[in-house]
């Protein structure tokens, strides 16, 4: 399909600017204006309605179907979210509006912070970072600050991480000045506890760790665990990535973590977007509070308003209090369960379980356990046998009308397929999957083909990546470049 | 309320299918003592149509831009959205799609990256962006560690006319980055090329903004050469809504660009979620953050699109990441393409031609001393002859938003009150704010 820049003629656009009917003499001096004029497309609205209507068509999210990418938790997003959050006196609030008059955006972020707190089990919240990963950087320098001010930090410089954390862990400890010190997994799909002692002493400053993990399974041992790092004065780090398995069942402020990130979009349902936004809001245990960016949100008597006097904060880790946005459909959402909040997570792991039940006789499973809200199975048998590798299964899924699961993820699994049902989907939804996955089986054996010339319906069949890479085109260039 | 499907049949039939009597067993591994054992405190659950009356009664609680006259600006501006962003913002396979990750699932989603990866180019004159970042102060951070990678440096040089929260963001994760922050103080509002040059010495990078955010015209091309003699990466932070008028970065010799996307396309929202740029020259495609759309074909030979360079992204390469990023913004994103496709080359030059014509026409009417005698786009600062903060809580009992109290962040300029100008004000609203000033005792022209 064209690209807008190739349905642009000059002369054509679909915008009217007011004239406000005074002379266009600029006072921009000659040497700072535009020499060049912008390329940017030129077309008439219904051109551009049309093209951008058009490639949604060429897209998939969870309003099309199935998308169980596991790890990231594709729940359906209520549309009321979407009207809620273009109300005008949210839509268009200016950030720098005063504190008298935001007092329902601000008691909105009040009642989230303590909300969030409530779900966890820690004292004291954080909406200021945009994303998980960011919420991962903001926690590791509230760490930072902590140990600097018992005059820790230079002796405490590691961050302990399992094999099965992912990525953003390993790179924010890296961007958070530390070092990454990697622990085993058992063969229950455990942390290796054994490992995990030799590996922890006064040289280490947290853990990381995302429970149930990655491999869908709950730390069995996380009491244990916790008073390892704690024993050794070193604090731990909850990755909120999978907190949609325990939502009023445990909470890691009791498992005995000190700080986390909540993926919003993902346990809360904001839509993504197509990668963003999303929201990385951070709760600590009291020990922490002090070093909490600014502003927080306060309350006063009967009113709200932002807090940017606190002496010992890490400062600011993005602009104004946070993507607010995100805030107003996470709240609401919060809201519309309640208490049920419990039942949300349930129904994941049943959910979940059930699918585990339906496939764990046609791929290899790596750890015999009830799963929580996702599992992870593995293609190696088919691989072996015919030659069709995860990838494969995921790129014929595709012909089935589903979005395919994680693959290769978590690397301790060859092969993999982390598969994240969600508590959204009918008990039909999840028969069709499954059954699809055991249809591929089947193709496998009889026609190979079928699976590594997948996907066959889709606007483009299987793209070359590593050609992408190489040629690096990463703009359109017009006729005359 | 009802998010899932499941009828008692269905949970019957599934528990037997796993084979166990209750969803509680599943749970089994969770030991008992981290058990929460009572429900969660969080309000009772609501009905869409009580939460809907909970929620506008706080939104009503706010007072947006409609709801007064408002020169507001300070990073976030009051430019016109258009219908069609809504629209297709909207479509549920833009709205509810996650990271491409799949590209044959998300060719939509990708060629409109790889078109606002385009229209970021052409703005800045770069030669490549990444899929977008948090914000624009975030996208400064990223620019530090860019610039680190890139240098080996590790001294960051930042303009004190840079955005105040921008630095702010800034100085929280450069000592993370094992990066250490130097400022260069402004004279009458503008950065003075020496001095950047002087403290671009053995720095990884230097940032300034244009405008800067006193609204103030910076010598860019100047600031970029001293940067550039001193040794630093010179990084440009730039307002999209001012470059249908003013000149790219990369035409003055910039390394990098960035900036916040809220004005092109972007509700207010009382501060996000929006979008950032980092734009680049070629130069600095393998250190660049985040997520980056590239060309393709596929088995028939058909053109298409995937994420690429991904050796340099966190779940590849990990702890040698060249960042964590993995969500980014690509919805506001879209809303940037969006906008700018529907304003096209011509609307953008007249974006800016008229909201700066609507402050020159301000400067004069209200005849008030400006706090710093240069050229200014859409904004400026005067003094108002007392504390701007007690103009602004006097003027808003008018009606009237005056804008933004500069002593915030510049202590000394207590009585400076900065004033935004977009599109979307007028001659007679220009008036209406000349009388509420007058009618606070600010010496405005008759």
């Amino acid at each position: 399909m064209k690209l807008i820049y190739e349905k642009s003629q000059a002369g054509r656009r679909a915008s009217s600017i007011p004239d406000p009917g005074l002379e266009n003499g600029t006072a921009i001096p000659e040497g700072l204006r535009r020499s060049v004029p912008p390329r940017l497309p030129e077309v008439a609205e219904p051109e551009l309605l049309r093209h951008f209507t058009e490639l949604s068509t060429r897209n998939f999210g969870i309003d099309t179907g199935f998308y169980p990418l596991g790890s990231c938790t594709m729940k359906y997003n209520p549309r009321v979210n979407e009207r809620l959050v273009g109300l005008p006196g949210f839509r268009d609030l200016h950030p720098y509006q005063d504190d008298e008059d935001a007092q329902g955006a601000l008691e909105l972020m009040w009642r989230l912070q303590g909300i969030l707190a409530e779900i966890v089990g820690l004292d004291d919240v954080t909406l200021q970072p945009a994303a998980g990963s960011q919420g991962e950087l903001t926690g590791l320098t509230l760490i930072s600050a902590y140990f600097k001010d018992r005059g820790e930090y230079e002796q405490r410089r590691e961050i302990v991480i399992p094999d099965t954390a992912h990525g953003t862990n390993p790179a924010s400890v890296t961007m958070a000045g530390y070092t990454v010190r990697k622990v085993n997994v058992d063969e229950r799909g455990n942390i290796d506890v054994d490992d995990l002692r030799a590996k922890v002493g006064p040289q280490t400053a947290g853990l990381m760790l995302t429970n149930p993990s990655t491999l869908g399974l709950f730390e069995e041992r996380i009491e244990e665990v916790a008073s390892i790092f704690h024993d050794a004065g070193a604090l731990l780090y909850y990755d909120g990535a999978n907190l949609n398995a325990v939502c009023g069942i445990s909470r890691p402020g009791d498992m005995g973590f000190d700080v986390l990130h909540f993926n919003l979009h993902k346990t809360f349902s904001q839509p993504h977007g197509g990668g963003g936004p999303g929201a990385g809001s951070v709760a600590v245990r009291d020990i922490l509070e002090p070093y909490l960016p600014a502003p927080i949100v306060v309350r006063e008597g009967d009113s709200y308003r932002l807090d940017h006097d606190r002496p010992k904060s890490i400062g600011r880790v993005r602009g104004f209090g946070g993507p607010f946005g995100v805030f107003v459909r996470a709240y609401a959402f919060i809201r519309m369960w309640g208490p049920g909040l419990r039942d949300m997570s349930e129904t994941a792991v049943l959910n979940a379980n059930y699918m585990l039940a339906r496939l764990r006789d046609h791929y290899e499973l790596p750890y015999d356990r009830h799963c929580m809200h996702e599992f992870v199975v593995s293609a190696r048998g088919l691989k072996r046998e015919h030659g069709a590798t995860a990838l494969d299964v995921a790129k014929r899924l595709m012909d089935y009308g589903f979005h395919p699961p994680t693959v290769y993820f978590p690397l301790v699994v060859p092969e993999a397929l982390m598969i994240e049902p969600t508590e959204t989907e009918a008990r039909e939804t999840l028969d069709a999957f499954c059954d699809a996955m055991v249809e591929i089986v089947r193709e496998a054996e009889r026609e190979p083909d079928l699976l590594k010339q997948a996907p066959h319906s889709r606007p483009v069949s299987r793209l070359d990546e590593a050609g992408a890479a190489k040629r690096m085109v990463l703009r359109h260039h017009g006729g005359d470049d | 309320m009802s998010f899932t499907s499941l009828t008692d049949a269905d949970r019957a039939a599934m528990l037997a299918a796993i084979g166990v009597e209750s969803v509680e067993q599943l749970f089994d591994d969770i030991p008992a003592n981290v058990r929460l054992g009572r429900p969660l405190d969080v309000g009772p659950a609501l009905s869409e149509s009580e939460l809907f009356d909970h929620m506008s009664g706080l939104a009503a609680r706010n007072v947006d831009v409609n709801r007064e006259l408002s020169f507001l600006g300070a990073g976030m501006y009051d430019h016109y959205v258009p219908a069609v962003v809504d629209a297709v913002l909207q479509r549920g396979e833009f709205l509810t799609a996650y990271t491409p990750y799949q590209p044959e699932m998300s060719q939509g989603v990708l060629q409109a990256i790889f078109e606002y990866q385009t229209a970021i180019c052409e703005l800045t004159g770069m030669d490549l962006t990444n899929a977008s970042g948090y914000d624009g102060t975030t996208v400064a951070a990223d620019a530090c560690y860019v610039a680190k990678l890139a240098t080996g440096r590790t001294k960051v040089v930042l303009a004190e006319t840079l955005n105040p929260q921008v630095r702010q963001v800034v100085r929280t994760f450069a000592p993370g980055f094992g990066m250490e922050v130097v400022e260069v103080g402004h004279h009458d509002g503008a950065t003075d090329p020496d001095e950047l040059r002087a403290a671009a010495d053995g720095a990884a990078l230097a940032i300034f903004q244009q405008p800067n955010f006193l609204g103030v015209l910076e010598d860019a091309p100047a600031l970029a050469e001293a940067a550039n003699a001193g040794g630093a990466l010179p990084v440009a932070h730039v307002d999209p809504m001012s470059l249908g008028i003013l000149e790219a970065p990369g035409r003055y010799g910039c390394a990098l660009a960035i900036g916040e996307g809220q004005p092109a396309g972007n509700y207010l929202s009382y501060g996000g979620p929006h979008y950032g740029f980092l734009a680049a020259r070629q130069d600095y495609a393998r250190q660049l953050p985040g997520r980056i759309v590239g060309e393709t074909s596929d088995m028939q030979g058909r053109r298409g699109y995937v994420l690429t360079l991904q050796t340099r992204e966190q779940h590849i390469r990990r702890e040698k990441a060249t960042s964590n990023i993995t969500s980014n913004q690509t919805l506001l994103a879209l809303a940037g393409l969006v906008y700018l496709a529907w304003v096209g080359p011509a609307g953008l030059r007249e974006v800016g031609e008229r909201s700066h014509a609507l402050a020159e026409h301000a400067k004069r009417r209200l005849g008030l001393p400006v706090a710093f005698d240069r050229p200014t786009f859409r904004e400026f600062v005067v003094r108002t002859g007392r504390p701007a903060r007690e103009v602004i809580a006097e003027c808003k009992r008018r009606g009237v938003h005056p804008g933004y109290a500069v002593g915030r962040d510049y202590p000394g300029l207590d009585d400076a009150l900065m004033m935004a100008f977009t599109e979307r004000r007028t001659p007679e609203e220009i008036e209406r704010l000349a009388e509420a000033l007058a009618a606070v005792g600010v010496q405005v022209a008759a």
